[in-house]
């Protein structure tokens, strides 16, 4: 069984980080990096193409991970593969070992690095949750025909937390429910007060999932300024950016660098460290965006051990 | 309406080198509407080519370039000049209209575009995709297939921003429109259901109907 849904279904406090493929096919920093979150995390949520910019694919790197004793999550976008090349792939990662995914729309080619791509979007996130859950309880392929071996994976999706109206995102996270989808992780949440917003939603609406808050490590003012600016869905509050340029200010004055970044691990920290507290959802998922060496110091600082 | 817009010039150019008499189909109807296969842009094409040295045998102005028994009788028009090419200023129907019925080789002048409203003279909008497969009664007439930019039926992705789409800011967010319109409409129940997938078996082109055959 997945190691993140024995964790979320025995009602621990859920751990993942997301981690991107390589431009290239030497994957040796990424292993290096998975090493140091071995043991520390439920899964490592390797990235399909993230924003539409080509990289060696999701199921490559799970594959390595897999191989270096990690439990990779391959994430699966609707964008540049058909049902059959969808279903296909998983066949593939089941053959591997892999038994956790998340089924996203994904990211629209025109706003990536490969414009002249086809976007397919031949199944939304919903769609490729069917697919799975189907071919599960049929033993059939997308097409009605028999399998001779039927994989199983835990489902998982993403769900946007700040947006309005509202009602759209809860209205397609209950499909998403309905269409297979066992854990839900947010887009980047930066406030608690956010969350706790989204999941009273999520209970007024009777959605049974279990979330898993998004954390995005924030590492200066201007990529938090940007964030807000051009990023759908991410609202970092004022005494965040606050806080990170004053950190700047306080480098510049000692002549120590890093300390923005060491402000946004700290924040990142004392997010997680609330969440869990007062149990406000699930787990986490932390997005540390390349920096993801960090993922372990924030569970220290905010005193997450999944092992405990 | 069918959209078509004019191809570069040069484009058109290239594609004619080495003819030397050419005729040009234009179309009262679609073309003529989005100003690139009316009378006025055939003469001007005529112009054109002319001052580039080929000689115009003539310009034929069918009432719909995409009707195959009604290009047949315009273009015999031409048959004694012999035009050594046919330019066909109308939509991709319109050119492969006349190419099937003359022997010359008929080059397009015109990119296909799009089947749109008009939203007033000159101004077209994309509405429908023509999916075969017509989801309109319950998203409050408003086409996720074509007004979404990933064509999502199972609602928005997290994409907008101030109700526009991350594609193209000009675009407003099917999902948001969809939404205040079944608001207004008291049926936002209608959206709250999976939708099934029927899938592309039935996509596979070129098809055709025959409105005669009982069905």
């Amino acid at each position: 069984m997945s190691l993140l849904q024995q964790a979320l279904e025995s009602g621990k406090f859920g751990v993942t980080a997301e981690m991107a493929p390589p431009k290239g096919y030497d994957f040796t920093e990424q292993i290096e990096v998975a090493q140091l979150l071995k043991g520390k995390i439920h899964g490592v949520n390797v990235t399909d193409m993230q924003s539409a910019c080509l990289k060696a694919s999701s199921i490559g790197l799970c594959i390595k991970l897999k191989q270096a004793g990690l439990e990779p999550i391959i994430q699966m976008t609707g964008r540049d593969r058909s049902r059959m090349a969808i279903m296909g792939d998983f066949l593939s990662a089941a053959a591997f070992g892999i038994d956790t995914m998340l089924a996203l729309t994904g990211d629209h080619t025109t706003v990536g690095d490969c414009k002249d791509s086809k976007p397919v979007f031949d199944l939304d996130s919903v769609g490729i949750l069917k697919m799975l859950s189907e071919m599960e309880r049929t033993g059939l392929d997308c097409g009605g025909n028999e399998l001779s071996t039927v994989p199983t994976f835990y489902k998982g999706a993403s769900v946007t937390p700040v947006y309005d109206p509202i009602f759209l995102q809860i209205n397609k996270l209950r499909k998403k429910v309905e269409a297979g989808a066992m854990y839900v992780q947010t887009q980047g949440l930066f406030s608690i007060d956010a969350l706790r917003r989204f999941m009273e939603e999520v209970d007024k609406a009777g959605i049974k999932v279990h979330v898993m808050a998004g954390i995005i490590p924030l590492k200066t003012a201007g990529m938090a300024k940007y964030m807000n600016e051009s990023v759908p869905g991410i609202d970092v509050p004022e005494h965040m950016i606050q806080r990170l340029a004053d950190a700047a200010a306080e480098g510049k004055e000692k002549g120590v660098k890093g300390l923005p970044a060491k402000a946004g691990i700290e924040m990142a920290a004392e997010l997680v460290a609330q969440i869990k507290d007062e149990k406000l959802c699930d787990g986490v998922h932390i997005m540390a965006i390349g920096a993801e060496k960090n993922v372990p110091v924030i569970l220290e600082k905010a005193g997450v051990d999944i092992n405990a | 309406m069918i959209v078509s817009r004019k191809k570069p010039v040069e484009e058109l150019l290239a594609m004619l080198d080495g003819a030397k008499k050419i005729a040009l189909v234009g179309c009262k109807s679609c073309a003529a509407a989005c100003a690139v296969g009316g009378e006025k842009e055939c003469n001007e094409m005529k112009a054109l080519l002319e001052e580039k040295g080929y000689e115009v045998v003539g310009i034929a102005l069918p009432d719909e370039s995409c009707q195959k028994m009604l290009v047949k009788k315009e273009v015999k028009a031409f048959r004694d000049a012999e035009p050594d090419a046919y330019v066909s200023l109308a939509c991709g129907n319109g050119c492969q209209t006349v190419a099937q019925n003359v022997s010359a080789p008929v080059y397009p002048a015109n990119n296909t575009v799009f089947m749109g409203q008009t939203e007033r003279v000159g101004i077209f909008n994309e509405m429908c995709r023509m999916c075969g497969d017509c989801v309109l009664g319950e998203t409050g007439a408003i086409c996720p297939v074509t007004k979404c930019a990933k064509s999502l039926v199972n609602g928005p992705c997290g994409g907008q921003k101030n109700g526009k789409c991350e594609v193209n800011p000009d675009n407003d967010c099917a999902w948001i429109l969809i939404y205040n319109k079944l608001n207004e409409l008291g049926q936002l129940d209608k959206i709250c259901s999976v939708k099934p997938d029927k899938g592309y078996a039935e996509h596979s082109w070129p098809r055709s109907v025959n409105t005669k055959e009982a069905k």
